[in-house]
């Protein structure tokens, strides 16, 4: 918050999409941005200052549009901003390669009476086209000041800061363009700008001739206004009789003869202006092109790039986390170390609680590398416009499900094939045109396989498929695609029937090289977006879920109990040792407490250690820090060797009390006791208790759900994650693979993981879709478990026939949903 | 005859949009209007949807909006 009474400029950046805007924008602000929302919407707000010669500038990125009606979001909030903000200035880009489209929406900023300064972009690309423009009389034609620029290169960056000030400052370097509209419409117009301007409350606020313009071709906002601010409702019928008039006079809409009249001039003036030296029949993106969109090498060519995203963000992001991991492990041990000190069997809240917190956080940031990379390859990819080759690929199997093409990359990110992540897979959905497949693509994506849910898959199929491991792996990677299109139909004729939606009509933008600036840019953007929102929600989740699992606690009685187990392992441990033992002495009272963190320590230290030297330095400065401890670990003496093998046993008692302790409070808190109130339940989806506690508590973070299973099912020592399936399998000796299919299929629906919820309400705008996208899977997911467990029991199917008949009944059910033919277009 | 009856490789001019509304506008902003050269581009490996060169620029439509279109060969 610098002076606020400081005067600034206001200066909203237009254009239509792929012109530039957001390249000139950074080009002119540099690194003081903020990003934000319009109010109410899910459509960026980029805003970001300047100073140039003493003056500062407040530059506003509206959204690209190739008008300014109000059939779509974007243009409605273009059209507001400058309508009710009311910048000083408005910078137009305009792609110099496509003047005569680019012009169509000048002309409409003109209109609308707001200085204008045309930022001429992409020179580089006209000139490779042969077109040579002439911005003098370019500049004259407009009634504005022309800056030719390469925004990607940081061409004209000095003249743009240097147009845009004098055209702030002296407002007569701009005259609003008057098109005309012909002898059919101007006499209407005229008239209709008459009645306007004699309305002097309208008058004040808005451009007579625009107003009349837009009423002529019949725009539902501007008539919304000329209600609301009118003084006399005559406006409103006088346009009727006029409109009626001009369609049965000529046969066709106004709107028709008003766009028709913008090209017309927007050609002579093109014409005028822009000279061929030569005729560039076949670009380079043309050739691309013939390969890219190829029928056969088309989709070939998606494929691999699809791979190659999951490659090396997933693939190679994993393997980075291998080396970011420790860095936060450690970052976790500094605040352990500050922490009050671990207990006996009872941890202090001031510890436990702090840690869980943690955890959490840096569970999630574990995925910054595979998102650093993630969003770098996207980057690119929207950089060099191949992003609409593939919606344009993809569209037509998307579009019988109520998706767009546009669906693809949130579907592919989500993980399509097994090991995306939701969050950015709904980040994405923002490109997404058409409003009601926008909310589709958001409310689905979710049900894409995340990495999370992979580690149970696999830990479920090597128990109870392990001879049809791959068909098992093949199923659950593929069922949730096919389950998410009918998901997404079934939406479409429903909650979201009344959604808004846009014709198809997508540009094919020439390919570009993305620059490492632009790219770095967006991928640092969306990384700290993603990390800013999540990181202080992960926090107040974290405590609330913690809390779910920690009360109420212990009755007295239980926790006494536990109490006196502890100190009767501790007397064993003494007896066993001796009172003659030399080492007793050094145990006794608060020794005891240090030997144990001295052992912790001295084991963690061992682990971490590579190659023997390393190992003989860790034993010297443990020799330092305690010789007759050192004595004890490393079992110097017959003495000491008793003592040591005295402490393993009382370590491992000590753990399983822990781990009996944590059960038992799990079991009575909260969240365990939803878990056995569900259990009469869940049982005919095959669950019992226990899972029901797991699959609770991984809503904080489903990668857990192994590891709640691991505690859940966890004896004695902490085991690997092969003992973990044979503890399941030793626990759980009625199970058969039909229980197993059903936890994987409702994992498979599992809720949203609490990051991706919070980007769904960034997404779709509203808590209650939010709420929407964390309820229906479930639903969906007890459904399909009841299904195949009670269903395959009853038929008395095995796991595999199971999993064979519920992916012929869902295919068949999508096909079904395929076919169901949406509503007849909408006009 | 109307825009999605054309094959790739076609070229055409423009008579006539015949949808109003969201569509019919978008149409317009775009560039179809009456007099205006359009290039069947190619058809997407599914057929739908299809690529047209209208006024320098590249742009797909699905059929069922290119069906509001209606053109004359050239
Ligand atoms: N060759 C060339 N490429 C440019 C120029 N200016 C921008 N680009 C590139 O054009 C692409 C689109 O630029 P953006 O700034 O994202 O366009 P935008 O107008 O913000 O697009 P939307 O936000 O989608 O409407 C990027 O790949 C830029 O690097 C230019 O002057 N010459
Ligand atoms: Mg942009």
């Amino acid at each position: 918050m610098k002076k606020a009474s400081e005067e600034k400029t206001v200066v909203a950046v237009a254009g239509q999409p792929n012109s530039g805007k957001s390249t000139i924008f950074n080009l002119l602000t540099g690194a003081r941005q903020h990003v934000a929302n319009y109010p109410g919407v899910t459509v960026e707000k980029k805003t970001g200052s300047y100073r140039f010669k003493g003056e500062r500038f407040e530059l506003v990125d509206l959204p690209g549009t190739y008008s300014l009606t109000s059939y779509s979001l974007e243009e409605r909030i273009a059209r507001d901003f400058l309508l009710h903000e009311k910048p000083a200035l408005v910078v137009d880009i305009v792609d110099a390669s496509n003047l005569e489209r680019n012009l169509y929406l000048t002309f409409q900023l003109s209109e609308m009476g707001i200085p204008l300064v045309i930022d001429l972009n992409m020179m580089d690309i006209a000139e490779r086209r042969g077109l040579e423009i002439d911005v003098e009389e370019l500049s004259r034609r407009l009634g504005a000041k022309v800056v030719p620029t390469v925004g990607n290169r940081g061409k004209g960056k000095k003249e743009l800061y240097e147009a845009i000030r004098e055209t702030s400052k002296d407002k007569t370097r701009f005259t609003p363009i008057h098109i005309d509209y012909g002898k059919s419409i101007e006499p209407i117009l005229n008239e209709l700008e008459q009645k306007l301007s004699e309305d002097k409350n309208l008058s004040s606020h808005y451009q007579p001739r625009w107003l009349a313009i837009k009423l002529m071709e019949n725009d539902s906002e501007v008539r919304k206004l000329i209600d609301k601010h009118s003084e006399k409702g005559n406006i409103l019928s006088l346009l009727k009789s006029k409109r009626d008039w001009f369609i049965s006079q000529y046969g066709d809409a106004p709107e028709k003869v008003i766009a028709e009249r913008r090209y017309l001039t927007a050609s002579g003036i093109a014409e005028a202006t822009v000279k061929r030296k030569k005729e560039v029949l076949w670009t380079l993106s043309d050739r691309i092109d013939q390969i890219v969109c190829h029928r056969f090498s088309g989709p070939v060519i998606l494929a691999v790039i699809i791979y190659l995203l999951y490659k090396l963000s997933i693939g190679y992001g994993w393997k980075l986390t291998n080396y970011t991991w420790p860095l936060l492990a450690s970052f976790r041990d500094l605040i352990a170390s500050v922490l009050p000190a671990e207990g006996f069997i009872h941890d202090p809240f001031l510890r436990a609680m702090p840690l869980w917190v943690i955890n959490g956080i840096i569970a999630v940031l574990n995925y910054v590398p595979i998102f650093l990379i993630l969003f770098t390859l996207i980057a690119i990819l929207e950089d060099t416009g191949y992003m609409a080759r593939m919606a344009f690929i993809l569209d037509r199997i998307f579009r019988y499900f109520g998706l767009h093409g546009q669906s693809t990359l949130p579907l592919i990110l989500g993980g399509v094939y097994v090991g995306g992540c939701a969050i950015p897979g709904v980040m994405a959905c923002r490109g997404i045109k058409c409003e009601r497949s926008r909310m589709a693509t958001i409310m689905t994506v979710p049900l894409m396989n995340c990495m999370a849910k992979v580690p149970l898959y696999v830990l479920l199929i090597s128990i109870f498929f392990a001879e049809h491991k791959g068909f098992a792996m093949f199923f659950i990677a593929t069922i949730t695609i096919i389950i998410a299109l009918s998901v997404a139909k079934i939406l479409n004729l429903t909650v979201l029937r009344k959604r808004e939606m846009a014709p198809f009509v997508m540009e094919m933008p020439a390919y570009h090289l993305p620059t490492v600036q632009g790219v770095l840019r967006r991928c640092l953007e969306r990384t700290w977006l993603f990390v800013r929102k999540v990181i202080t929600i992960i926090i107040a989740v974290a405590i609330i879920v913690y809390f779910l699992i920690s009360f109420p606690g212990l009755s007295k009685e239980r926790d006494a109990y536990y109490g006196n187990q502890a100190s009767e392992i501790r007397q064993i441990f003494f007896k066993e040792i001796g009172d003659e033992n030399p080492y007793a002495g050094t145990l006794s009272g608060a020794g005891f407490e240090e030997f144990s963190i001295y052992w912790d320590d001295y084991k963690k230290a061992g682990i971490a250690a590579k190659g023997d030297e390393e190992k003989e330095a860790i034993d010297k400065k443990f020799r330092e820090r305690n010789p007759e401890f050192f004595k004890i670990v490393k079992s110097e003496d017959k003495e000491a060797a008793k003592v040591n093998r005295a402490y393993k046993k009382l370590e491992r008692k000590r753990k399983q009390l822990r781990m009996e302790k944590r059960e038992e409070t799990i079991q009575g808190s909260l969240l365990g006791r939803t878990g056995y109130f569900m259990e009469p339940f869940t049982r005919f989806a095959g669950f019992n208790w226990r899972v029901n506690i797991a699959l609770l508590s991984s809503f904080a973070a489903k990668e857990s759900s192994v590891a709640t299973l691991g505690s859940i099912y966890q004896t004695e020592e902490i085991g690997e994650e092969k003992m973990l399936e044979e503890r399941i399998k030793e626990k759980e000796k009625g199970w058969n693979p039909l229980h197993a299919l059903a936890i994987m299929l409702f994992m498979a629906m599992y809720p949203p993981c609490i990051p991706t919820l919070i980007m769904v309400r960034l997404e779709a705008g509203s808590t209650k879709w939010m709420l929407f996208a964390g309820i229906y899977p479930i639903v969906l997911g007890l459904m399909f478990a009841i299904l195949v467990f009670t269903g395959g029991n009853l038929l008395g199917l095995s796991g595999l026939q199971a999993m064979i008949a519920f992916y012929i009944l869902a295919i068949a059910v999508t096909t079904v949903m395929g076919l169901i033919k949406r509503k007849p277009k909408m006009e | 005859m109307t825009l999605d009856e054309m094959k790739p490789g076609q070229e055409c001019r423009i008579l006539k949009v015949n949808i109003g509304g969201a569509t019919g506008q978008r149409l317009l902003d775009m560039g179809f209007i009456p007099g205006t050269k359009v290039r069947v581009i190619r058809n997407a490996p599914l057929v739908d949807p299809v690529e047209f060169n209208v006024r320098g620029y590249h742009v797909s439509l699905r059929h069922s909006e290119a069906k509001g279109v209606e053109v004359e060969l050239q």
